[in-house]
């Protein structure tokens, strides 16, 4: 579904991401974890072709297409989703608005995914303006089900979300990720989690570590995700069982 | 009869004298210019024409002006000097008068009750030129009680070079009275310059509601100076739509409203594109007098290419109980333009008075446009829909026709790229 090769990045002159390579086949999705500033949300963004990110070297590839340089909304039209962690406030486009336009490009019955997903209250008003976590959590998977991407990009959907929320972000993830039985599976995942709640929702097939732009470590995300609680990123680093050493 | 005519008379010279005075007094707001340029003969009334030709039938239509009068009530067409349309469809007789002004004014001895007295016919050259110089302008008066559903159409067309119009239009909702006015100013596509005077009073009588829409739709080099005051009696309301999407080179109007009555209600919403080289002064004033008044201000400015627009905005409060809010949004959409957001708020011995204010300037967000690609939207999609929603939300009740041009106009935009 998705490859990254040897993917080098810069914002200005800065070096962000450094050789970044992964795979993740159909069907299954992949957790990416990492200290604060270490270049994840960078990698799922400039998978989505988003903002100022200057590809050094490498290549993007999704489905069999090179994608590196295709506009963000081409990407989009292919397959790819993301959820970001903040998204922008757009107080002048409802989320009505965009849920019937979208509803009408992906042939999705928007409506009951909104009552579903506790969005009716949300529609009239302008997009993530003055959302709170929850709200703003909801609004965009709401997006993401009308799309119904191929490859889901996920920036912690855990943050500035309570418990209840919690369990409601899990779900749709699960529904859109369509993690029913095993082999039914097509659509794939890269999530970003630092807390590890979303673990408990997710059937994850496995997991990275990202320090400096550079993945230092792979293996099962739970076996890491315990590893990390245990002896912090230092620890994740050191562990001889690291793959990526 | 004699005595009144004689009283008629002596008003008409003091008027012309006050208008003579101030021939050559600057407007207040906008870039000065003399209107002496365009006062020309081939705009006097000609009374050649009597009827719209295919071609202008079209013009009318793109102000929203239905020559067919399907879905309307009652129609005025004036073309340069020409009255082409003053009836009312047979359904509402009895419920709407319209005709040009000058019968009115012959018709009726009491029209003069209301000739200039919410507009000061010395406040600068434009009211003055728009006395001294007069020709044609519409009466329309909703007549005590009446109901008018479908909406009262009215257009004033200029089809002559270097032309202009001057016209005085008065408008009467007289008590419980409920009508919706949707009015077109436009010019035909070979007209390149000339200037628009307009001069228009609303009457709203007791308990009356009146909705007024109207649509500018000029030519890149015309000069307009619309001058506009408005009086609420009690629990009367108005609401004022105001839309112009086309270039032109300035246009400058600051209506008033006048809320007298207690519990009177008034609203201005202006949807403003400022394309080309236009120079856009644009504001309105609400005098919150009566107890329990309530007012609100909402525009929505988008400059492009070099337009310079002003937002102006003024709330007035005479009342404790008064309450009003002012709302000035603009987006820049080019970097040669300019905007300028000029709210003013003020209370005149009434302490427990609310006003308040949101202004904002700021070009449209990439971070937005992005967004919304990341769902599949273009980039002229996505920025289509942010100005569409950029111009249409927070004005509720927008009228159709407006909502259409509004969203014309974003795609527009989007299309020939930021």
């Amino acid at each position: 579904m998705l490859t990254v090769e040897k993917l080098s990045v810069k914002a200005g002159e800065r070096l962000i991401l450094d050789e970044v390579s992964l795979t993740i086949p159909a069907g299954e999705t992949h957790i990416l974890m990492g200290p604060n500033g270490s270049g994840k949300s960078t990698l799922l963004r400039v998978i989505m072709g988003l903002g100022d990110l200057e590809v050094v070297s490498g290549r993007i590839i999704f489905q069999g297409r090179d994608v590196t340089k295709l506009p963000i909304d081409e990407r989009a039209r292919l397959g790819i989703g993301l959820a970001m962690q903040h998204s922008p406030s757009l107080p002048e486009v409802t989320l009505k608005g965009l849920a019937q336009v979208l509803g009408d490009r992906y042939k999705n019955d928007w409506r009951s995914l909104a009552t579903a997903l506790n969005c009716d209250y949300l529609l009239e008003r302008g997009l993530n303006d003055r959302f709170s976590g929850g709200e703003s959590k909801r609004a965009e998977l709401l997006q993401l089900l009308i799309q119904r991407p191929q490859l889901l990009l996920v920036d912690e959907p855990e943050s500035g979300v309570d418990l209840v929320n919690i369990a409601v972000v899990g779900k749709a993830l699960h529904q859109l990720l369509k993690q029913g039985k095993i082999k039914d599976r097509e659509h794939s995942g890269l999530v970003i989690t630092h807390t590890g709640h979303i673990l408990n929702y997710l059937n994850a097939d496995q997991g990275y570590v990202m320090i400096n732009g550079k993945l230092v470590c792979e293996g099962n995300p739970r076996d890491l995700f315990e590893e990390i609680s245990k002896h912090g990123f230092e620890g994740c680093v050191a562990c001889a069982e690291c793959k990526r050493r | 009869m004699r005595r009144v005519q004689a009283e008629i008379k002596k008003v008409q010279e003091r008027l012309k004298e006050a208008a003579w005075e101030a021939r050559e007094k600057p407007g207040a707001y906008g870039d000065d210019f003399d209107p002496a340029v365009f006062i020309n003969d081939h705009s006097e009334l000609n009374g050649r024409e009597r009827e719209l030709s295919a071609k202008l039938r079209e013009v009318a239509l793109l102000s929203g002006f239905d020559p067919e009068e399907k879905q309307r009530s009652a129609s005025y067409l004036q073309k340069d000097a020409d009255v082409l349309y003053e009836k009312v469809t047979g359904l509402y007789d009895g419920q709407v008068e319209i005709m040009s002004i000058e019968r009115a004014l012959e018709e009726y001895d009491w029209l003069w009750d209301y000739w200039w007295k919410t507009v000061d016919v010395d406040a600068d050259k434009f009211t003055a030129y728009t006395e001294l110089y007069q020709k044609g302008g519409s009466f329309i008066r909703i007549l005590p009680g009446a109901k008018v559903e479908l909406p009262i159409q009215s257009c004033l067309m200029m089809s002559e070079q270097e032309g202009s119009q001057r016209v005085h239009n008065i408008v009467i909702a007289e008590e419980g009275s409920s009508a919706e006015i949707v009015s077109g100013c436009t010019t035909v596509p070979q007209v390149e310059t000339g200037m628009h005077l307009g001069v228009t009073e609303f009457y709203v009588k007791k308990g009356a509601h009146l909705s007024f829409t109207m649509v500018h739709n000029w030519a890149e080099n015309f000069y307009v100076r619309p001058r506009t005051g408005v009086l609420l009696e009690e629990d009367a309301s108005f609401i004022n739509n105001y839309i112009l999407l086309k270039p032109v080179k300035s246009l400058q109007t600051n209506p008033r409203a006048i809320l007298k009555g207690r519990r009177s209600r008034a609203r201005f919403n202006s949807i403003i594109h400022g394309r080309a080289g236009s120079i856009l002064d644009l504001g309105s004033v609400l005098e919150l007098i009566g107890e329990e008044t309530r007012g609100e201000a909402i525009s929505r400015a988008a400059a492009d290419d070099q337009a310079q627009v002003l937002m102006r905005g003024k709330l007035l409060a005479y009342s404790n109980s008064a309450q009003a809010r002012l709302e000035c949004k603009g987006m820049l959409l080019s970097e040669e333009a300019r905007m300028q957001a000029i709210p003013e708020l003020e209370v005149i011995k009434a302490p427990r008075a609310d006003l308040n204010h949101e202004a904002a300037v700021g070009p449209i967000s990439r971070e937005a446009i992005e967004y919304l690609m990341t769902r599949g939207l273009t980039e002229e999609e996505a920025t289509s829909l942010i100005i569409q929603g950029f111009m249409k939300v927070g004005i509720d009740g927008l009228p159709e026709i407006l909502e259409k041009m509004v969203d014309e106009m974003a795609k527009s935009i989007s299309e020939g790229g930021l």
